[in-house]
């Protein structure tokens, strides 16, 4: 007798643990031939409002972390993609790609996770200033990270596009709750367990897996979030996001997953998004040789 | 021996009168700065395309100075179709002339307003005090050449703006929508015209009501500069006019200062669309004194922070934390300064505060000053006395104040401090971030580890560390959270004016 | 250890204080209140002459001038002090005789304070008993710099006892502490020590006296007064030759300390150029013209 397969629980992502959604909803993710691959996850307000806790609690350790040790937990976690690789690939051809094409996004998409690590300790020597103030003062600008950012995948890919959220946003310091592809959410689920099994702190990444049209608007109003991204491509769901934004004056930025396997996706800037811009003052003492040679 | 001790004493008692008749209760005389060279026309009209036209609207408001409660001037009040003119005489030279412009040439002509503004400071200097009711002080050392520096700053960025943003190809955006308040009227202008200009943008400028004089006279000045008509648009009038400018559709870009209220509903009304948008809004900074701190300095650092400009700063140090085993001291040394401090004609050269801006906003302070006394706080005021006419406030310190007092949390924007005490490191950096806003904050002790801590700590997007309210061309500035997003100073003060 | 005098001296941000500095220069005092303001400062001048080729002559000279700082314009006080050497107080005391201006001598090896301790008690021993109503000593900076504070103290303890009847001021010559920082602990310790007057400068370094220094000393006084109740003058001196920087200095000292300082008792000015510049201001104000050095004495 063939062997039973051992299938496998799709849950959430939040502050280092996979719970099943609060709700106990699900929704059956179907192949090309209606056949159910597996329940998913359906998450409610409530969990999203239990990442956000999870993100804000992480914030402080993440981003006080150095940007070099930052570096390094974003490189494992290539690391263990490398490892997973066939894991995902297959996921990939379940949810109907090509094996060709899921060998390539695989490998995009640990590419640029080691793309971003390489950023952690060096966009800031990039877009830092010191300002030629005309006062005796030293004064300089750096980026800081925004704080926690929500985050909503489109539905382009399972993994690139949702590698292509993260890794820019907690490269910069920042925490994450992000909902997966409602129409791919299989990698999602399988990359949190890479997370899960990198060095990774809890709460930094948070991964839910749902519909977007149910919670984008309590992911948006949400006040202890300080900015959102949203790449999917439903205009309405946009100005109702970009609506409740204001009302703690949260960042917006949508971007398209469009040509996502292409270079233009590894960016510096797309860092820069999430980063508020500092600027410090201190008096510089001239006295002796202050105002003479040397 | 006793003789000569003998005429010593006849000798120091007769200096000693000399020294009281000579001088007895020295007080400044009153020296106000001349208005008589300062030209204001009767009526200022809409600037449009390179021209003063005369609103569809066919209102005008007044515009009074704050400190004599006298009519200086009235002024167009732009509607609906005004504006949509503004912006299509924007969109045109933006079209057909500003970004076709070598970017050279562009820099020049910004160069030329900084010039030009440089020798009519005087000039706007006095108009600015007049119609905002600020210190000629603060309008001449600070206001107008800051004005003429940020022009100047941005003037040279116009042709290297590659340097600024590697591998990006900037491009402007197109129509900068620009809504300013009236606590800065000519600097706010600046910040948002220079970099606006310098990235290739057109301009469409909606000044405050109650200051609308030093925004008309650079109009006029940019007429002079042979500016290409229609670059700079701009147009006076309240909040509709304002409202009408952020939902024009072809309005590319807005960039708002002022309150946090409003500038939540302009995210709101923009939400959806393409525009591209900054916002700098309100802010409750905290200025925090450790007592390891240059004290006396400090002191000078508080009354900066907070007295400065009336309190009419969005990043004013409204909120004092006072490390527990100094305070007793700081705080009288504070209470002496500000007997020291002159309240009265802004016009006069030794005014250290002038009128409050308007009576609506003398009402709000005076609202929180009743709100803090019955809440309790320990109310000290300068004994300065008041003119009898215009707006004016004393300076106000309120004592044993927490988090949970409203005149804490809440932006007045005027001349009145919350002082609270503080023990621990970690317990006034928790309490410092505690509030929505993020704008700036202040950090006073001679310990430099203890500085870079602190002000990383900070959640706010300007943090002064032994000094306050310093400003520069070159320094960006902007909020963190409910402070509002985008920078404007310095390189990355160009961003917001740029496709990259 | 040493006894701790900085207990309560604070920290000083040098660019701090130049801002405040800013603010009191940029007071515009017009009319009666600046008239009252030249004629003060004239009455707060210690004249000086302080050379190697000081002699009778000289000094006689300057005294007459000290007692008529301009015939020619009407209802001027008098300067506040000479200030000589120690063997020229004799000569001053003569020429001074009957009037109400003092005699200061500048004592202990001035102007480098480096000498030792039992010729510069004789050397204020001496000026006192020449009739010096005023000492102005110079603290040993090397002392002070190398961290023998205890010697400092002592050192200006000793003086202070022998002045007897004599104020003494005490010169930190600040041009040789660098920092405003050394200012302020200086300016603490000579006050502790017993000084009656602290005073910048001997006028023999430059920079001598300058605004930043004076606000730093103004405020060790306003601080020790708020302790102790106890008054402390102050004399900058050197580098103050126009009537607009002194009017600075009033500003400031109005500013900082307040109307009871504001006499010759307790605020001095160590210069012998203001004056003219000075009485050029009030010839100005009196007739609205504006004066030529050629109509006042340059004694």
């Amino acid at each position: 007798m063939e062997r039973i397969e051992v299938l496998k629980t799709y849950k959430l992502y939040i502050g280092g643990q996979f719970p099943r959604t609060e709700s106990g909803r699900y929704y059956p993710l179907l192949n090309s031939k209606k056949q159910t691959l597996a329940n998913i996850s359906l998450a409610s307000r409530k969990d999203y409002r239990n990442a956000v806790v999870a993100a804000r609690g992480a914030f402080g350790g993440w981003s006080s972390k150095t940007a070099f040790n930052r570096g390094q937990i974003l490189y494992r976690i290539a690391e263990m993609m490398e490892g997973r690789k066939m894991q995902f690939v297959d996921e990939l051809m379940v949810q109907g790609i090509s094996k060709s094409n899921a060998v390539k996004e695989v490998q995009t998409s640990i590419d640029r996770m080691v793309y971003y690590s390489g950023w952690c300790d060096k966009f800031q020597q990039c877009f830092s200033a010191v300002n030629p103030v005309s006062s005796s003062h030293f004064n300089f600008s750096v980026p800081e990270p925004m704080g926690v950012v929500a985050a909503i995948s489109g539905n382009s890919s399972s993994l690139l596009g949702l590698i292509s959220i993260i890794a820019p946003v907690i490269a910069g310091g920042n925490t994450i709750v992000v909902l997966a592809s409602e129409k791919y959410p299989l990698c999602g689920v399988t990359f949190a367990e890479v997370l899960a099994t990198s060095d990774l702190p809890g709460g930094v990444v948070n991964i839910l897996t749902g519909k977007s049209s149910e919670i984008h608007s309590h992911m948006a109003s949400h006040m202890d979030v300080n900015a959102l991204l949203y790449c999917g491509d439903d205009k309405a769901e946009i100005k109702t996001i970009s609506e409740l934004a204001a009302l703690n004056v949260k960042r917006v930025f949508v971007r398209s997953e469009k040509k996502l396997e292409k270079d233009e996706h590894e960016n510096p800037y797309y860092i820069m998004d999430f980063q508020e811009i500092k600027t410090t003052w201190h008096p510089i003492e001239r006295v002796g040789g202050g105002s003479g040679n040397y | 021996m006793n003789q000569k001790e003998n005429r010593i004493s006849k000798t120091e008692k007769k200096l000693e009168n000399v020294s009281k008749t000579v001088f007895k209760d020295w007080k400044y005389a009153p020296s106000p700065e001349s208005t008589e060279h300062v030209k204001i026309a009767p009526r200022y009209d809409l600037f449009i395309n390179g021209k003063f036209v005369k609103p569809e609207s066919k209102k005008y408001f007044d515009t009074v100075s704050p400190s004599t409660e006298k009519k200086l001037s009235e002024i167009a009040e732009a509607g609906e179709k005004d504006v949509d003119k503004a912006v299509s005489a924007a969109k045109n030279a933006y079209d057909k002339t500003w970004r076709k412009i070598p970017a050279k040439e562009r820099a020049k002509y910004i160069y030329r307003i900084a010039r030009m503004i440089q020798e009519r400071a005087r000039e706007f200097a006095v108009i600015e005090t007049m119609d905002g009711g600020k210190p000629i002080r603060e309008s001449r050392d600070i206001d107008v050449p800051l004005a003429a520096n940020h022009f100047f700053y941005y003037a040279g960025w116009a042709d290297k703006l590659d340097y600024a943003f590697p591998k990006t190809n900037p491009r402007p955006l197109g129509v900068a929508g620009q809504i300013i308040p009236w606590n800065f009227p000519l600097l706010m202008a600046a910040w948002k015209i220079a970099p606006a200009l310098a990235t290739g943008n057109t301009v469409v400028l909606k000044p405050a009501e109650s200051t609308p004089l030093t925004a008309l006279k650079l109009a006029e000045l940019i007429q002079d500069s042979g500016l290409p008509e229609g670059v700079v648009n701009i147009v006076t009038g309240f909040g509709k006019t304002g409202a009408a400018i952020v939902n024009h559709p072809n309005v590319n870009k807005v960039a708002f200062t002022g309150s946090t209220d409003v500038g939540k509903i302009i995210q709101k009304a923009v939400a959806g669309t393409s525009k591209k948008i900054t916002l700098e809004l309100g802010g409750k900074a905290a200025n925090i004194v450790f007592d390891d701190a240059p004290i006396d300095q400090a002191v000078e650092g508080i009354v900066n922070g907070i007295f400065f400009n009336q309190g009419h700063v969005c990043c004013a140090g409204s909120r004092l934390f006072v490390q527990e085993n100094i305070a007793a001291n700081l705080i009288e040394k504070l209470k002496e300064r500000m007997e020291s401090l002159i309240v009265g004609d802004p016009l006069d050269k030794n005014t250290d505060i002038g009128a409050i801006n308007s009576k609506e906003q003398l009402l709000k302070i005076q609202e929180y000053i009743s709100i803090g006394i019955n809440e309790g706080a320990e109310i000290h005021q300068s004994s300065c006395a008041l003119p009898n006419k215009g707006f004016f406030c004393k300076p106000t310190l309120f004592l044993n104040t927490s988090q949970s007092h409203r005149i804490v949390t809440e932006e007045i924007f005027g001349p009145v401090l919350a002082v609270q005490t503080f023990r621990t490191i970690e317990e006034v950096i928790e309490k410092a971030n505690n509030i929505p806003y993020g704008l700036s904050a202040g950090v006073w002790t001679d310990k430099g580890s203890k500085i870079f801590h602190l002000t990383s700590k900070m959640r706010a997007g300007v943090v002064w560390a032994n000094t306050y309210n310093k400003f520069d061309p070159a320094s960006p500035f902007g909020g963190y959270k409910e402070s509002g997003f985008g920078r404007e100073g310095g390189l990355h003060g160009l961003s917001a004016y740029l496709t990259i | 250890m040493g006894i701790s005098y900085f207990d309560d001296t604070p920290h000083v941000d040098q660019v701090g204080v130049e801002e405040r500095i800013a603010r009191f220069s940029t007071r515009s005092i017009k009319k009666t209140s600046k008239m009252q303001a030249l004629k003060l400062a004239l009455n707060m001048i210690d004249l000086t002459t302080l050379e190697g080729k000081d002699t009778p002559g000289k000094v006689n000279q300057m005294c007459y001038k000290a007692m008529h700082v301009c015939n020619q314009l009407p209802e001027l006080p008098t300067v506040a002090a000479v200030c000589v050497y120690p063997n020229h107080v004799k000569t001053a005391r003569k020429a001074l005789n009957g009037t109400e201006i003092k005699v200061a001598a500048v004592a202990t090896a001035f102007p480098s304070g480096n000498s030792t301790s039992s010729i510069k008690l004789e050397d204020t021993q001496f000026a006192v008993s020449e009739g010096a109503h005023e000492i102005d000593m110079v603290i040993s900076r090397g002392e002070f710099l190398r961290g023998n504070y205890n010697f400092v103290f002592d050192e200006i303890a000793a003086i202070k006892d022998a002045c007897g009847k004599a104020r003494l001021k005490v010169i930190l010559e600040t041009g040789e502490l660098s920092t405003l920082d050394n200012v302020r602990k200086a300016s603490d310790l000579a006050i502790q020590a017993g000084a009656d007057f602290i005073k910048t400068s001997t006028g023999k370094i430059q920079p001598a006296a300058t605004m930043p220094v004076t606000l730093v000393m103004l405020q060790a006084i306003k601080d020790h007064y708020k302790k102790t109740g106890k008054m402390v003058g102050m004399k900058p001196a050197g580098g103050i030759s126009t009537a607009k920087v002194a009017i600075n200095y009033l500003v400031m000292l109005h500013e900082t300390l307040g109307d009871s300082w504001m006499t010759n008792e307790w605020f001095r000015f160590g210069a012998s150029s203001l004056a003219n510049d000075l009485l050029m201001q009030i010839g100005k104000e009196q007739h609205g013209i504006y004066q030529s050095k050629d109509y006042f004495s340059n004694d």
